[in-house]
């Protein structure tokens, strides 16, 4: 098996050759290392995590988080502030290479393609990857060119009536076509903050990505919008798959099928969202969604 | 006695009454200050400002009508004969007599009467003195004294100093806006008068300039035509060159600064960059002069081109470069204030950073960019040592960069330096052009900034 030095020193063995037996065997292994308690692997994963560590600098954000993604789920992460739940999620589309300082080790994998391997295309990864922030950032620009920045970027759309389809479509599934349809060519910074969430996640969809990872999206929306966007998070569990970064246990506990649960870095424990709300194995997770802390 | 030894008196007044008004309010109360309605500090504060404003108040009012009343006094002591010249007579004999009072040199032999008047101006000049001395401190001490005296523990002391603070700072602020005014009215006005010799029209709509005038009848090569359009076209050539070099180094400069460089490096090269801001313009003037332009008359000889020694090329691309600091850093901060949220968005889509920084940055950040320009504009048209010494004096009326050609400030440094008689047209027209000038910068910096306002509202 050929063998690749981290940069962090620690050697691993590639992912690429290894067969699900090894993979299996490996988990094992880490199981018996790292902290976390729970299932971190699911049957049908569409990523897979492995010995994540992350730096800012000298300090160290992220220790030793192995993780699965499973295909058409919802995954919520769940964790006290600065526990490093948001930092893990932006491992998963290299938003962390905007920072200059942050250095991410271990092994991401999306279909059997490790994602920090330097032959990737961080282009085409965003694109399969797609990203909602905690505040709406809609362009300063038409709602209709806010969601055609990243068909036009990407070269998705053959004609202008292509274009106008995906448009349509998006819109559709992010549940704003009905109110927007008049008006594509107002300003999309003019919609409301729950739109402007909405629009984020139309602009998102437009590009067809596998993966749609949401950073605490509705942390700046009304209790309706909430409502709205969870809704919406439900049904594009359909063609999608989900990673949302939550403060709300609630939240947490509504839209998804896999909850894992962050504390100071490492992942605590992970499995079915029913079992970490109603039965958590550790004292941590149990504190925490008991209120006791956080 | 010297004022400057009066208003140091003063203030050492204002210290004591500061101190006495202190020492009564914590007297007062035996040292209780929480029975105080204010710190024992303001209290002291009140004291020192009833000892000092007055008094100093007093002292302007004084030294503003002082002169007046004086001219006076010494008029009417004059012979009649002398009190019945005409005024300009009678103010430069007037002149003669300060002058004498103060051991000036004189214009005209000392007679009798003159020595007469010069002592009796030095004497008054003495007894308003020593009077405005004695007045002045005897109101200071009144004041801070009957201040001192009003303290009561309920007194509302600190409402009162602050009120007092608050209208200091108002009239700082004024000050400026009325100096501006200021300016701008003795500008207006002295080009009314120009314009009550040579019509507006010609002024404005004129294609030639040649502002010798003739003193004598029978001079040559002195036509005193006044039109403006060659020198406001040679600014605008100027400036736009200086704007063809400077905005898009500068730009470019920002976009890296803002979103490639490492922090690292732009710690260390933007205060080089800035550097450039802070070379005095008479520096970048004789790099003009005697650097740049040679090399370029040079190249454009090995090119088969005529280029002008003085050429509006040479001159506006050192103002280029004077200018790219200015841009640089004006669409920096603009750039830097896109939120990051944007950036993350573009990012997060799989775009590239030129395709985040031309789809999503730039349009954001162009309406502050096209302010900064705007304001780098105004500041190329008001720049005058680099087209002084770099720019022709020929008033030529052309498009071509190669040529020499005038500027609008360089004409009012050479109308206006030397021994000039200000009541000429030649002269005056130096106050029409500033006019002119001083209306298009501001309607400039009026657009820019509404520009810039505009689009400052947009991200809160």
């Amino acid at each position: 098996m050929e063998e690749i030095v981290n940069q962090n020193g620690a050697v691993t063995e590639q992912l690429d050759a290894a067969t699900d037996a090894e993979i299996d065997m490996r988990l094992v292994r880490e199981n018996h290392r790292s902290e976390t308690v729970g299932e971190m692997t699911v049957d049908d994963p569409r990523m897979i995590c492995r010995n994540v560590d992350v730096y800012y600098g000298d300090k160290q954000a992220i220790f030793n988080v192995s993780l699965d993604i499973g295909k058409n789920q919802v995954i919520a992460m769940i964790g006290p502030s600065g526990c490093g739940k948001s930092t893990f999620l932006r491992c998963l589309n290299r938003m962390n290479d905007t920072i200059d300082i942050c250095r991410v080790t271990g092994v991401i994998k999306m279909d059997n393609q490790d994602i920090y391997d330097s032959r990737l295309d961080v282009v085409s990864l965003r694109a399969s990857v797609g990203m909602v922030f905690q505040k709406p950032n809609p362009f300063p620009k038409s709602i209709f060119d806010n969601v055609a920045y990243g068909p036009r970027i990407h070269g998705l759309s053959d004609s202008d009536t292509h274009l106008n389809e995906i448009i349509e479509r998006s819109l559709h599934k992010a549940g704003l076509w009905d109110e927007v349809k008049d008006r594509l060519d107002q300003p999309g910074t003019g919609l409301s903050g729950g739109q402007q969430q909405r629009l984020c996640i139309a602009r998102a969809i437009a590009v067809s990505p596998e993966v749609i990872l949401m950073d605490e999206p509705c942390s700046a929306l009304d209790p309706i919008a909430t409502a709205k966007i969870e809704e919406l998070i439900d049904e594009l569990r359909e063609n999608y798959t989900i990673a949302i970064v939550t403060h709300s246990m609630q939240q947490a506990a509504r839209v998804s099928q896999r909850t894992a649960y962050f504390h100071l870095g490492k992942l605590i424990e992970v499995g079915e969202t029913d079992q970490i709300f109603t039965a958590p194995r550790h004292k941590l997770t149990e504190d925490y969604i008991t209120g006791r802390f956080g | 006695m010297q004022f400057s030894t009066l208003i140091l008196v003063l203030l050492c007044f204002m210290v004591l009454a500061y101190y006495l008004g202190r020492r009564r309010s914590l007297n007062l109360v035996s040292g209780r200050v929480r029975d105080l309605h204010s710190l024992p500090s303001y209290y002291g504060m009140q004291t020192a400002l009833w000892c000092g404003i007055p008094a100093l108040l007093l002292f302007v009012i004084w030294v503003s009508f002082e002169g007046a009343v004086m001219t006076g006094l010494v008029v009417e002591g004059l012979p009649s004969e002398i009190q019945n010249l005409p005024v300009e007579r009678l103010n430069l004999v007037l002149n003669d007599i300060r002058n004498l009072a103060q051991g000036n040199i004189v214009s005209r032999t000392v007679d009798e009467t003159m020595q007469k008047a010069s002592d009796h101006y030095a004497s008054l000049k003495k007894i308003s003195h020593t009077a405005l001395f004695v007045a002045t401190l005897a109101l200071a001490t009144m004041g801070g004294l009957w201040a001192r005296q009003s303290i009561t523990h309920d007194q509302r002391a600190r409402n009162r100093v602050e009120k007092a603070i608050n209208f200091f700072l108002v009239s700082s602020s004024s000050l400026a806006v009325f100096t501006t005014i200021g300016i701008v009215l003795s500008v207006l006005f002295e080009a009314i008068r120009f314009f009550q010799q040579i019509p507006i029209t010609a002024f404005i709509f004129g294609l030639e300039w040649s502002p010798q005038t003739a003193i004598r009848a029978d001079q040559v090569g002195s036509s005193g035509v006044f039109g403006a359009i060659p020198l406001f076209a040679g600014t605008f050539l100027i400036t736009l060159i200086a704007m063809v070099v400077a905005v898009p180094i500068g730009l470019m400069s920002a976009i890296y600064m803002a979103e490639y460089a490492s922090k690292k490096f732009r710690d260390l090269a933007k205060p080089i960059l800035e550097v450039l801001a802070g070379i005095p313009t008479v520096v970048y003037g004789f790099f003009a002069a005697l650097t740049v332009a040679p090399f370029f008359r040079d190249m454009g000889a090995s090119l088969g081109l005529s280029v002008s020694s003085e050429s509006a090329l040479a001159a506006g691309v050192v103002m280029g470069i004077m200018i790219i600091p200015f841009v640089s850093s004006l669409s920096d901060d603009v750039i830097n204030a896109v939120p990051q949220s944007m950036r993350d968005g573009s990012y997060g889509l799989g775009a590239t950073r030129s395709e985040t920084i031309r789809q999503v940055i730039m349009p954001a950040a162009l309406p502050g960019i096209v302010g900064g320009v705007l304001l780098a504009v105004s500041r190329a048209i008001g720049e005058t040592m680099i087209v002084v010494m770099a720019a022709g004096l020929s008033a030529n009326l052309t498009a071509n960069p190669l040529e020499a050609v005038t500027t609008v400030t360089v004409q009012i440094v050479t109308l206006l330096v030397g021994d000039q008689e200000f009541d000429s047209a030649k002269t005056l027209a130096a106050f029409a052009l500033a006019l002119v000038l001083f209306v298009i910068t501001l309607a400039l910096n009026m657009i820019a900034l509404y520009i810039v306002r505009k689009y400052r509202e947009q991200y809160e």
